[in-house]
């Protein structure tokens, strides 16, 4: 049974942190989309890098105020 | 404009950056600055101390305009790509004191990881036992990364904030304008000028600012990062920031090769020692340091320049860190170790591993 696509804040937190924290959840959950919200173009480019290296996608990005809210699905 | 993002941006950008690096620093040698040393960001940071007086060893004293040029050339791209984001409050007394370590760590070793591997592409061997030390630093630190180690959140702030580090260094740049060095003096106004050893040795400032701004622009759209290089492959396997790391290395060796710097051997090499349990040690401890603060001396910069307000008080734990350690004897020298370089580091060890068990509250 897939879960709810679970959101990881990663706003704020340095370099590895927002990856960990995908691989994380990637790992751990059972539904095909994941939501990250991040703050900076590195993380964002880094958590989309990681992502892909585990075979998920970007669905959708959305920008406001300078954040990012990544959706990613397998 | 955008073409050129989405290229630093890629793989190819960071080998793009290694390789400007790998090949201007050792040019930049051949026009002036210490041998093997090229853009060393520990040692330049320690030449800046010198110059403002921080420390009075009278051979490492320049206000090195690399060092001005790399933080003014990432504030600009920031600028032109939208990236400059001022945020700051993520452990900054943390940071400083990570920057401080990091920095006696690097001048017991005598270089950061761009000095490492630049010695290692001019013949040094002893840059190998760096290395390993470096690696082995990061290691421990991905040990603390994956039990949930981390500083905490930065928070959004003002503009202002995250333009204090670039205006230090703009004043920096305008100090060395309105006091330039006058040829055989040790001191000009409020700066002090080496007339004798690596501080003497410098390219003209124009050519110097140059490169680091260029540097600079370059590596924060790319996010060069040589600590990041070394984590991101123990940590997920992910070569991406290594390539760069590869780059560097191998045009620095090349153009050694034509340039007729290449001179291979562990004894008498520039600005190095050949004790190889601290040559190691030194890098254990800066490795372990730039892992716990997340990112290398020159990443460090970059991040200051785009408003990381916890990155620019690393940067200054840095410039303080090298006070100490010319002050306390900590610093090596081509003779050895400093008298108190092994207290230094067992405490810095002790300090790093202090930080990394204490600080694991889950994000």
């Amino acid at each position: 049974m897939s879960e709810r696509a679970k959101t990881i804040d990663a706003r704020g937190l340095s370099c590895p942190q927002p990856v960990l924290l995908v691989m994380d959840a990637i790992k751990t959950t059972s539904s095909n989309e994941l939501i990250v919200l991040v703050d900076t173009d590195t993380s964002r480019e880094n958590v989309i890098r990681a992502a892909g290296s585990q075979g998920w996608q970007v669905k959708e990005i959305e920008t406001e105020n300078d954040e990012y809210k990544i959706i990613l699905e397998k | 404009m955008k073409k050129l993002n989405n290229f630093l941006g890629s793989r190819s950008g960071i080998i793009l950056v290694g390789s400007v690096i790998g090949i201007l620093a050792p040019m930049l040698q051949k026009l002036g600055n210490p041998a093997n040393m090229g853009v060393c960001v520990a040692c330049f940071e320690r030449d800046i101390a010198g110059s403002l007086g921080l420390h009075r060893a009278a051979v490492v004293q320049y206000m090195r305009p690399e060092i001005i040029g790399f933080v003014l050339g990432a504030l600009i791209a920031a600028l032109i790509f939208r990236e400059f984001r001022p945020r700051a409050g993520s452990a900054p007394i943390v940071r400083f004191v990570l920057g401080a370590f990091a920095m006696i760590g690097a001048l017991v070793f005598l270089g950061c990881p761009w000095r490492a591997l630049l010695r290692l592409a001019g013949g040094d061997g002893n840059a190998i036992a760096g290395l390993i030390g470096l690696a082995f630093g990061i290691w421990i630190g991905t040990l603390f990364l994956k039990k949930g180690y981390n500083l905490g959140r930065a928070q959004k702030t003002y503009t202002s904030v995250g333009l204090i580090l670039p205006l230090i260094m703009l004043g920096f740049l305008l100090l060395m304008l309105i006091f330039p060095q006058i040829p055989g003096q040790s001191k000009n106004g409020v700066l002090f000028y080496s007339v004798k050893g690596p501080g003497a040795m410098h390219a003209p400032l124009a050519i110097s600012l140059g490169v680091g701004l260029l540097i600079g622009f370059l590596a924060q759209k790319s996010r060069f990062c040589t600590m990041g290089a070394i984590r991101d492959l123990i940590l997920f396997r992910q070569g991406y920031l290594f390539s760069g790391v590869v780059a560097l290395v191998v045009t620095a060796f090349v153009t050694n090769l034509i340039l007729g710097q290449f001179n291979p051997g562990f004894v008498n090499q520039p600005v190095a020692h050949s004790m190889t349990l601290w040559n190691f040690a030194g890098m254990v401890l800066a490795g372990l340091a730039f892992a716990l603060a997340g990112g290398c001396p020159g990443r460090q910069l970059f991040m200051a320049g785009e408003g990381d307000g916890d990155a620019a008080v690393f940067v200054l734990g840095m410039i303080v860190g090298a006070g100490f350690a010319h002050n306390f004897g900590l610093a090596s020298s081509p003779k050895g170790i400093g008298p108190h370089g092994m207290a230094a580091v067992i405490i810095g060890l002790l300090v790093c591993l202090f930080i990394g068990f204490t600080m694991r509250k889950k994000a």
